[in-house]
């Protein structure tokens, strides 16, 4: 039946891969024609005159870091406070010059942070492998450190008589 | 000074636009237009604006000037917006660009900048971000994620009311101004929570640079006195401390009133102080 005559496919149909393999190149470059000249006119555009853009040797900067070499702003004398006095020679010398000069090998944690961590990391790690009654024994202070406190051992009382 | 802004008034008055060399470090009033120096010859000698002939025009390069905080761009001119003394600086060791040309103005209101280390105040903690408010028009946000070691699981620890040295990421008159206590690197290089104590009082923004010049004699005084510690923001605020409330109450009057102070008069403080 299908052979007696040729069945009306739709243009989608027909614009669709498979049924475009058969065809010749003539045609296939008709379709691709038509279809480009529908999506053109589909296309939106301004009906103005090419603007040229004009070459601008101005550039605008509102910041003031460009104009003046100001200092870092954390500052410390006298050794108030040790970690701001070694970020102002850091970041002063790296307003001087961009290369680092004599690379020491720098903390990223100080010591004083590490034994602090530690003290506490003791009574966390501690009471994880603490028996359910050890745990008891661990006790969070203000700060929500964890440390053992030390509790005196239940013996065995001997009755006076 | 009366002479600087009768000589200003009469070439506004004549309407011509002055060369930017000509006036350098001098008071410029808004709506005044500058020439850059490759300008200058083309309103020379016959001053109706003929342009010279030029063989190879093509060659002469154009180098890009940079117009900072005070100016604006207006066409091939700068155009001045704030009132103040213009100042220019050479351009750097890479030889490249033109210099800056900018102007040293006086005000007490600050407009968020990106890249300017500023002093905020946690106003609010909604959700995953801190509003801070840092003396602008709108408080500035504060991702909890943008502080050095912060994850998800690990949050930092900033509670409403908190002092915070950041930097702005975004800061430009159509969005909400956000700042960070990180650098590109990830590194908290002394930004983050400021610490306990201390007092935080407001000064003009001219100060707050004048302070942080390279040569500044008053910041190399002030250490001299006694341990002390200052934060700096570039909002116009400052926040001292120091081993007692009276050492620190000293400190914040001293830079308070240095503004207006000449140099004699600092002098003879810092020496009574000294002796006390």
């Amino acid at each position: 039946m299908a052979a007696e005559r040729k069945t009306k496919l739709s243009k989608n149909l027909l614009r669709m891969k498979f049924m475009q393999r058969g065809l010749d190149s003539e045609t296939k470059r008709q379709l691709e024609e038509e279809e480009k000249k529908i999506i053109s006119e589909e296309h939106w555009y301004l009906d103005l005159p090419e603007l040229k853009e004009k070459e601008c040797f101005i550039i605008e900067e509102q910041s003031f870091l460009l104009c003046e070499d100001l200092l870092y702003g954390r500052m410390s004398f006298r050794g108030f406070n040790p970690e701001v006095e070694k970020l102002m020679l850091q970041m002063n010398s790296r307003n001087k010059t961009e290369e680092v000069e004599g690379e020491t090998v720098e903390l990223d944690v100080s010591d004083e942070e590490m034994a602090r961590r530690y003290e506490t990391l003791v009574g966390t790690i501690g009471k994880k492998f603490a028996k359910k009654r050890d745990r008891v024994n661990y006790e969070e202070d203000e700060n929500g450190h964890v440390k053992p406190t030390v509790k005196v051992k239940k013996m065995f009382l001997k009755p006076q008589d | 000074m009366a002479g600087v802004v009768a000589v200003a008034a009469e070439s506004l008055a004549g309407g011509r636009a002055r060369a930017a060399r000509t006036v350098l470090d001098q008071v410029v009033l808004p709506g005044e237009e500058l020439l850059l120096p490759e300008q200058e010859d083309a309103e020379g000698p016959g001053g109706t604006g003929e342009r010279p002939l030029r063989l190879n025009a093509g060659v002469r390069a154009r180098v890009r000037v940079v117009c900072g905080p005070g100016l604006r761009r207006c066409g091939d001119r700068l155009l001045v917006t704030k009132c103040g003394r213009l100042r220019y600086k050479e351009p750097g060791g890479s030889g490249g660009g033109g210099g800056v040309y900018w102007v040293d103005s006086q005000q007490k209101r600050y407009v968020p900048v990106k890249g300017d280390h500023v002093i905020g105040i946690v106003t609010a903690k909604s959700g995953d971000i801190f509003k801070v408010d840092v003396g602008g028009s709108e408080p500035a946000s504060l991702s909890y994620l943008a502080f050095e070691g912060a994850t998800k699981r690990n949050r930092p620890n900033v509670q409403v009311g908190d002092l915070i040295y950041g930097q702005f990421v975004v800061a430009n008159k159509d969005m909400e101004p956000e700042m960070v206590c990180i650098d590109s690197c990830g590194r908290a290089n002394g930004m983050g929570v400021i610490g306990q104590d201390g007092l935080l009082f407001k000064v003009t923004l001219g100060l707050i640079r004048k302070l942080l010049a390279p040569d500044c004699e008053i910041l190399q005084e002030v250490g001299k006195l006694y341990p002390l510690e200052i934060v700096f923001g570039m909002n116009g605020r400052i926040w001292v401390k120091a081993k007692t409330i009276q050492q620190t109450l000293i400190l914040a009057n001293i830079l308070e009133a240095c503004e207006h102070m000449t140099a004699d008069q600092r002098k003879q403080i810092f020496s009574r102080l000294a002796e006390s």
